[in-house]
């Protein structure tokens, strides 16, 4: 039984390659990613068997600790868990109990993380080869630790599979999971001045863990290795006891949840409440405005963009306050107008096949542009303004703020016309409606690239005024370019604006229906 | 060729998917004011067709005529003559009920007002109004049909082109939702459904149209279809494909 779970584990992760070969290019891609990982943990780990032990008890607690710890938050936050093997999928097929645990305990080796994680807990065998007691501790030592990461995960998933269900929770841990992602630069390299700093800390740090059932299983090759066998038994009940009791309170929720299906409901609630649309002209392009306006509030897809924004500057602050030169902030405005104007290219897609209703209604191409490109522009535009003259309080450079202001807005305008066209004829793989920002989207990524990076490719010539007038002031250093800038920008933004609604909106008037029948393929 | 008083006129509709033919040239007339269903077994191209009929989806051959307006050569003016129910797309769901039944009237560019007063009246008839405000995203699969419904309907059209209106739904709101055509029917409307229970559509249709495998087998009256018999039996000698029920006799050992 327990092979037969493995093997349609095997059979899902095969029939899902044979969907697409793009879905095989991800899997290598991915396959690489975490191969180039598990090579440097694996030299790292072997590399510490040459050096002392406390420093390799050290490290080898502390990464197995976060390990454990990983395996824990990283199906939570990403609601992208691997549920292919869904124990309420089994309810009706009457698996003896022990036996689906180990199935889908070992079925969650299977898969890239499961197999780096492996590999990583076998090369600790190496460090504390220095003799067979150490080496056997790490063996029994990794493969503790190896299966409460897995049975850790299985609670945490199963846990929280009736919240993780509901759709508040999945839009909000969406939304939570993008301020560290944004941050991550900063905050590794706080981390490691912080690390740097302070080693007996982490010494200390690690022989506290390691007497916790977090670090327990990680420390009996060390304790072995440096002579301490009681403490290694007294750790090994620990590590052993953990297991046990994560087991019991995953098989304790697993019956729970194999007879209470999760519920994913959510309360009523009566109308009167029209939102944006009573603030929009009841027009076609008013009502399309204001829906999408909704959407960029409403739908984690778009409002992950919204919550990126504020951090930006952030970023830019503090590579401004490692390098000591602040100037690199100027470009928070110009990135900002970038990046909101390019994240409405891929607006029908988003929409996906509710873009039928558009169809259905016989909405004219040219209002469908206008609608979608001024809900963008409603709030982008202060955004913009806000970011652009908001680092000149910080450096002061004033004579800059008209040529940066110029730029800014000739790619805010031009990048919503560009965008208004290139949504109205290609559609790209994003994230299917409901789904987490960062699910890996189905359809042809190939086209996907294509299309993005032609798009910025195009803008970043139509924005070449801009650009060269910027370079004009840099190289004389008179600020009247700045002010021709100001005024180009907008002025040449504006009739792009315009050229791009008009194009976008006859395209959409002629391929509407081919437009759909592409999304469909996608559903 | 189209008869005057066709509501809908197709003429050699045709669609390939790759390799795999979905409709295979079908012609039908649907009668003005007539409440005609279309039968099939799963995939016999019944959406296709239905798409293909609305503007939806381009056809590779043939032509679909919506009281005297060419579909694919005038969309803007047919589609305004037609409320559509496609099956298998997605909504706008992260619009409330009210939100989304509002939008599709003011895409359609009705007055604000009208639209307020058809949205409440809507609602109340297909027993949503407890449900306006929450999004749809969190309504069960017959609340999203009928709030679909709704939004095919919040315009009056001429002609109503419902794919699978009643699955999933609740057999008392099926019950509201065919008082709602059944009226609109009698006041000159024409409603398209395709379906396939039999029984349902034996009892609320009049004209019928039989498809399978991308062809049409029969279309007619319902009464000149099956022909004394049921629907469902005059179905199953059309399309065939009953297995006798022998073997399985393992299933009696319990």
């Amino acid at each position: 039984m327990v092979a037969h779970l493995l093997r349609l584990k095997l059979a899902l992760l095969r029939n899902g390659l044979r969907r697409s070969p793009w879905q095989i290019v991800g899997l290598v891609i991915g396959g690489l990613y975490a191969l180039g990982i598990v090579i440097m943990c694996v030299a790292v780990l072997l590399f510490l068997r040459l050096q002392d032990p406390l420093i390799a008890q050290t490290v080898v607690v502390l990464g197995g600790s976060a390990a454990l710890i990983g395996w824990g938050i990283v199906p939570v936050v990403a609601a992208a868990a691997d549920l292919t093997l869904d124990p309420a999928r089994f309810t009706t097929s009457a698996i003896p109990m022990p036996q689906l645990l180990a199935g889908l305990a070992l079925g969650g080796l299977i898969g890239i993380p499961g197999l780096a994680t492996t590999v990583v807990a076998l090369a600790t065998v190496g460090t504390w080869s220095r003799g067979v007691l150490p080496a056997a501790g790490a063996l029994v030592g990794a493969a503790l630790g190896l299966l409460s990461c897995v049975v850790l995960s299985k609670v945490v998933t199963t846990a929280t599979a009736s919240l993780a269900a509901t759709r508040r929770f999945k839009d909000a841990s969406a939304l939570a999971f993008m301020v560290p992602l944004i941050l991550m630069g900063p905050i590794a390299a706080g981390l490691t001045q912080g690390a740097a700093g302070s080693g007996a800390f982490l010494t200390g740090l690690a022989r506290t863990l390691s007497w916790t059932p977090l670090g327990a299983a990680w420390s009996l090759g060390g304790d072995l290795e440096t002579g301490r066998a009681g403490d290694a038994a007294l750790k090994f009940l620990i590590a052993a006891a953990t297991l046990a009791a994560l087991a019991w309170c995953w098989k304790l929720l697993l019956e729970r949840a194999l007879v209470t299906p999760p519920y994913a409901g959510s309360s009523r609630r009566t109308g009167g409440r029209m939102g944006l649309f009573a603030l929009f002209p009841a027009t076609p392009t008013g009502a399309i405005a204001a829906r999408s306006l909704t959407y960029w509030f409403r739908d984690p897809r778009y409002s992950g963009s919204l919550v990126a924004i504020p951090l930006l500057p952030v970023v830019l602050a503090f590579q401004g306050s490692q390098t000591g030169n602040f100037g690199v902030i100027m470009v928070a405005g110009p990135l900002t107008a970038f990046l909101l104007a390019w994240s409405i290219s891929s607006d029908v897609s988003y929409d996906n096949t509710a873009f039928a209703l558009h169809l259905a209604a016989g909405v004219r191409g040219v209002h469908d542009r206008l609608g979608r490109a001024l809900a963008c522009l409603a709030f982008s535009l202060p955004t913009v303004l806000v970011l652009t003259a908001g680092p000149f309080f910080l450096t002061g450079d004033w004579e800059w703020l008209p040529a940066i202001l110029g730029l800014s807005l000739g790619i805010l305008l031009t990048g919503l016309g560009l965008a208004s066209v290139v949504s109205a004829r290609y559609t790209v793989a994003v994230p299917l409606p409901g789904d987490s920002p960062f699910k890996k989207p189905p359809g042809n990524v190939a086209q996907t690239l294509a299309v993005q990076f032609g798009g910025m490719g195009v803008l970043l010539v139509l924005t070449l005024p801009e650009a060269a007038l910027i370079i004009v002031q840099a190289v004389t250093g008179d600020p009247a370019f700045g002010w021709a800038n100001l005024a180009l920008g907008p002025l040449l933004g504006t009739a792009l604006f315009v050229a791009g609604v008009r194009l976008g909106g006859r395209w959409l008037d002629a391929r509407g229906p081919d437009l759909l029948a592409q999304l469909t393929v996608n559903r | 060729m189209s008869v005057p008083a066709a509501a809908l006129s197709i003429r050699g509709l045709a669609k390939r998917f790759g390799s795999k033919i979905a409709v295979d040239g079908i012609s039908l007339d649907v009668p003005a004011g007539s409440f005609f269903g279309i039968v099939g077994p799963n995939g016999a191209g019944k959406t296709t067709t239905l798409s293909m009929a609305t503007g939806l989806l381009r056809p590779d051959f043939g032509t679909a005529v919506v009281h005297g307006v060419d579909v694919w050569a005038q969309p803007l003016e047919a589609k305004k003559l037609m409320g559509i129910l496609p099956d298998g797309v997605r909504l706008f769901d992260r619009l409330s009920g009210e939100q989304l039944v509002s939008y599709a009237g003011l895409l359609r560019g009705m007055d604000k007002d009208v639209v307020a007063a058809r949205v409440g009246e809507l609602l109340a008839a297909l027993d949503l109004s407890g449900d306006a405000g929450t999004l749809v995203v969190d309504y069960s699969a017959g609340m999203t049909k009928k709030i679909a419904l709704a939004s095919a309907l919040i315009h009056a059209p001429k002609v109503l082109v419902l794919d699978e209106p009643f699955e999933s739904v609740d057999p008392v709101s099926a019950a509201n939702i065919r008082d709602i055509l059944d009226r609109y029917v009698a006041t000159g409307g024409t409603v398209i459904v395709s379906s396939h229970v039999m029984d349902l559509v034996q009892r609320m249709c009049d004209h019928v149209a039989v498809v399978a495998n991308g062809r049409l087998l029969a279309a007619g009256t319902v009464e000149e279809v099956r022909g004394g018999v049921s629907l469902e039996e005059r179905f199953v000698q059309l399309v065939g494909g009953r297995v006798q029920t022998e073997g399985l006799e393992w299933l009696r050992t319990f």
